[in-house]
């Protein structure tokens, strides 16, 4: 028994079944590079104080892995907690909790987006 | 578990249904892992946006986190990122086909957790002295 061809290029009913899967694992590889990175970089500033911190966080280098862990993390815990709501919850709770994610994970993001451009643009 | 079901349907089995055995552990370890790193990253989060605020915000929250509740809490995001990351190796190592046999996993289940916690004070020993740095304003 196999699944049929037009099930799997159907995407299901939602049409997008298949892409939460490969972002999750995606994401997964990145932040598997993104956050040793980030940590030992992170961790180097940390230790020189604020001026430290906001230089590496003005740096295009530290900027960009700054950006980059972020947002992967953003990505893969709105998908990961996603599967989470929907096993657990049903009906009108999971729609406002599917809710609440989605919108959590952007304002995080944007939230550090804001912050990234005004580190280094900010004046 | 469930709220607002409409279907009776029974749910995947839960803890007492099942004898427990590590890789129970480590998948019920990896989505509390998971879903505790949600704070971890409104922490991160919330250290870029004190940065970018100013050094007075950067400072406040940096005293918060330098509190005893303040380590625990990133003590707990330690070990919840080592062990989420080794385990995710070991999912998606799964993924690919490898490792996916009863002994094998459960033996990776067991490295798993120990090299998480292993990392997690290795991350701790040599990074600990920097908390006090902050304390004292550097």
């Amino acid at each position: 028994m196999r699944t049929s061809y037009k099930n799997v290029t159907g995407l299901g009913a939602a049409h997008k079944g298949v892409g939460h899967f490969i972002k999750q694992r995606v994401t997964a590889l990145a932040l598997l590079v993104l956050i040793p990175l980030f940590l030992f970089q992170f961790l180097s500033s940390f230790t020189s104080g604020y001026n430290g911190v906001m230089a590496w966080l003005g740096s295009p280098f530290g900027a960009a892995v700054t950006f980059l862990v972020i947002s992967a993390m953003v990505v893969h815990m709105r998908l990961g907690v996603q599967t989470a709501i929907e096993d657990y919850f049903g009906g009108t709770v999971r729609t406002i909790a599917l809710l609440l994610n989605g919108l959590f994970a952007l304002a995080l993001w944007l939230i550090a987006v804001y912050a990234l451009i005004k580190i280094n643009f900010g004046g | 578990m469930s709220t607002g079901w409409s279907d009776p349907r029974p749910l995947s089995p839960f803890t007492s249904v099942w004898r427990w055995h590590v890789t129970m552990v480590t998948s019920i370890l990896h989505r509390a892992s998971g879903v505790a790193l949600y704070g971890g990253v409104f922490v991160l989060v919330a250290w870029l946006a004190a940065a970018a605020e100013g050094p007075k915000a950067y400072m406040k929250l940096m005293s918060i986190m330098a509190s005893w509740p303040g380590r625990a809490l990133l003590f707990g995001f330690t070990l919840a990122l080592s062990f989420h990351l080794l385990n995710g190796v070991r999912y998606l190592l799964w993924d690919k086909g490898i490792g996916y046999d009863k002994e094998t996993a459960d033996r990776t289940a067991w490295v798993v957790i120990v090299l998480a916690a292993i990392l997690t004070l290795a991350i701790w020993v040599t990074a600990y002295w920097s908390l006090d740095l902050l304390k004292v304003g550097g």
